[in-house]
């Protein structure tokens, strides 16, 4: 089976970075070929690297508060290029009652602070399509 | 006691304990010593390396007299929503006995854009409080005497703008910007390093900032002018050694660009403040306090040659560690905080802020500061940590390991030098390298166990998820835009259009200083976007490259 690939992504203008580089490479340590985008990246940018990058799994980071608006519209401008089938999740600073509405606009699953690496790597390859 | 005496019944000691820890042996990821003696620090010369409070190498403190005289400032960072909320919140502070402002700003105004700008979507009052021209800080300052408050706002690519904001309303109120007491971020260096809000590149960057030392040692003499900030630099992941010996590299970085700039050392190095974070570890946090004061001091007159002793004072403000606050049962945070502020006061800070136990999960309630705030106040008033100099001096272990810290701190500014300064070594990713491998270490130590988090990898329960949690609501976003548009309709175009233009003209000046033309233009209500879409359009902005 060809290598799981993961868009880890700073989407929005935050600048809190240290989840997100210790989540890639964590990924990477645990087989997956592991894309960082960077800092402040728009939804477009997010969804246009995905295609590119031929992903099968983005993962963003917000701490900034903006996940309600951020995180739907990456799902959604995903979708309209046509990669049903990759596999979007989010963590971060994200208080627990605003997780079900993300996952209602299509995060696969919200990953909040304290998380072992571990359980991400876990979901992935249980998800992963 | 001789040190041969102390040597020989240290070897008895050893001798038994070794016998015990073949039976039981000891906890991970401890000192390599178990235990200080006399004989780890009989190199360390009193007079030379530890001293008097308020006199050279100011390992003891920065002032005389210390806590003795007055308290620390308590200083709580705060500012969300608009500028309206914001200046409640502050009133609220002050009257609960918080002796100082500390302003937050959000996303967009700490990377120069307006409210209404696209990229703005989603952030705007989310972080902090949204300045977008002269017309919201009025408002922010509104019936607080900037004649009598000291106000620190973390600002940095904009501290130009944000500034002369300041100093515009401070006219306004009749304040003259002589009397004006406060401090500007405005440490670009550690943006790139660890913390992310950048605009421009390195080199136009220091032109903003050596240009802010220079206008503000004639017109806004007590001002702090910067603060070189290692907070981040820690939050972002590394050792304490790696905070203060990053975070010094940096500040002799900005020592040089002003020296270049034609300034003299004395002049301006009064004037530098820094920024440590409290962590967990109490007697490192101590030990890191008081090596960095002796390695800056050090740094200051054997390298820069100053020779004013305020040229050669590390002046702290501190805030307690937000990366160590756990989303998991947040109460224990108020625990944690305790010790950091504890931390922080036997440290000698000059200021500090309490993180509030809510800080894993949003921005804080107005309990949660209040709880924060308090935990200040018993260490102050009732915990007798502040009732004499420097307490734990003399310590066989907190003077080692205060030595340690110094000594690994050179090894890293060596280094720094050889790579040719901070700046090169941020550009070559080095400094980012560093704090990420430390990063990753901390999250492995944590996940194998070897360190433990309680409530996070061990002593874990099943929780309710927490209620009433503070919220910024989506429609801020909207109300602001609103303001905005409505406060443009109403300003003189013309005078602003020409503001923009001459400010544009003095950017592609080398030699001009900013301030007073960023000051015009402020004075119209140019935005702050407008203004730093000007500095952008002639500086370009800056690109970071990141190795995993």
């Amino acid at each position: 089976m060809a290598k799981v690939r993961v868009l880890v992504a700073k989407p929005g203008l935050d600048g809190h970075d240290r989840g997100a580089k210790v989540v890639a490479r964590a990924l990477r340590d645990a087989g997956f070929e592991v894309i960082y985008t960077g800092l402040r990246q728009t939804p477009e940018q997010i969804a246009e690297a995905a295609l590119q990058e031929d992903v099968n799994v983005v993962a963003m980071s917000i701490l900034s508060g903006a996940h309600p608006h951020l995180f739907p519209k990456v799902v959604n401008l995903i979708r309209e290029k046509g990669m049903d089938d990759v596999l979007i999740i989010g963590g971060g600073v994200i208080p627990e009652t605003d997780i079900p509405a993300l996952k209602e606009a299509g995060i696969a699953e919200v990953f909040t602070p304290g998380t072992p690496t571990g359980d991400i790597v876990d979901f992935i390859k249980a998800n992963v399509k | 006691m001789s040190n041969e005496k102390i040597q020989a019944g240290l070897d008895k000691y050893n001798a038994s304990v070794e016998k015990a820890t073949a039976k039981f042996p000891e906890r991970p990821n401890l000192p390599e010593q178990r235990l200080y003696t006399p004989l780890d620090i009989k190199d360390t010369d009193y007079a030379d390396e530890i001293g008097f409070p308020g006199m050279y190498p100011y390992t003891r403190g920065v002032q005389p007299t210390m806590y003795r005289g007055r308290f620390w400032t308590m200083r709580m960072y705060a500012g969300f929503s608009t500028a309206a909320e914001s200046n409640k919140r502050y009133r609220y502070l002050i009257e609960s006995g918080a002796t100082g402002l500390s302003c937050a700003f959000d996303l967009p105004t700490q990377i120069g854009y307006d409210s209404d700008d696209p990229i703005s979507e989603g952030e705007v009052g989310k972080v902090g409080v949204a300045i977008d021209s002269l017309a919201d800080m009025e408002v922010l300052f509104d019936q607080i005497d900037l004649g009598k408050v000291s106000t620190s706002m973390t600002i940095n690519a904009p501290a130009s703008v944000l500034l002369s904001m300041y100093i515009a309303v401070a006219e306004k109120q009749g304040v003259p910007a002589d009397q004006l007491k406060g401090t500007i971020q405005n440490d670009i260096l550690k943006e790139y390093a660890a913390r992310g809000t950048y605009i421009f590149p390195p080199r136009p960057s220091m032109r903003l900032i050596t240009n802010i030392f220079e206008y503000c040692s004639k017109n806004v003499p007590k001002w702090n002018t910067i603060s070189i900030s290692g907070y981040h630099i820690r939050e972002a992941g590394s050792t304490a050694s790696q905070e203060i010996a990053f975070t010094i590299a940096d500040g002799i970085a900005y020592c040089e660009a002003a020296i270049k700039a034609g300034l003299h050392i004395d002049d301006f190095a009064g004037r530098l403040s820094f920024f440590w974070n409290a962590h967990n570890n109490v007697l490192e946090e101590v030990a890191k306090f008081r090596a960095s004061r002796r390695v800056w001091a050090k740094v200051m007159k054997e390298r820069f040659h100053a020779e004013k002793p305020k040229s050669m004072m590390l002046r702290v403000h501190t805030q307690t560690a937000g990366s160590m606050l756990t989303a998991q049962q947040p109460n224990n945070n108020i625990i944690r905080v305790a010790l950091q502020t504890a931390a922080a006061v036997m440290g000698g800070t000059q200021s500090l802020h309490t993180n509030s136990r809510d800080e894993a999960l949003a921005l804080p309630t107005e309990e949660s500061v209040m709880i924060a705030l308090r935990t200040q106040q018993i260490v102050a008033y009732e915990s007798g940590l502040a009732d004499v100099i420097d307490p734990l001096a003399g310590s066989y272990y907190v003077e080692a390991l205060t030595n340690k810290i110094e000594k690994e701190a050179w090894e890293y500014i060596k280094k720094i030098d050889e790579i040719g300064g901070a700046v090169a070594a941020i550009e070559k990713g080095y400094i980012q390298k560093e704090i990420q491998d430390s990063a990753y270490k901390w999250q492995m130590d944590v996940e194998s166990g070897a360190k433990t988090i309680v409530g996070v990898n061990k002593f874990q329960i099943e929780e309710e998820p927490p209620k009433g949690l503070l919220k910024v609501d989506a429609s801020v976003g909207v109300a602001q835009c609103k303001r905005l548009a409505d406060m443009k309709a109403k300003r003189d175009n013309d005078a602003v259009k020409s503001a923009l233009a001459d400010l544009k003209k003095a950017c592609q000046d080398e030699n001009e200083n900013l301030m007073p033309h960023i000051l015009n233009a402020v004075r119209t209500y140019a935005t702050l976007g407008e203004i730093c879409g000007v500095m952008r359009e002639v500086f370009g902005e800056y690109e970071a490259h990141v190795n995993l």
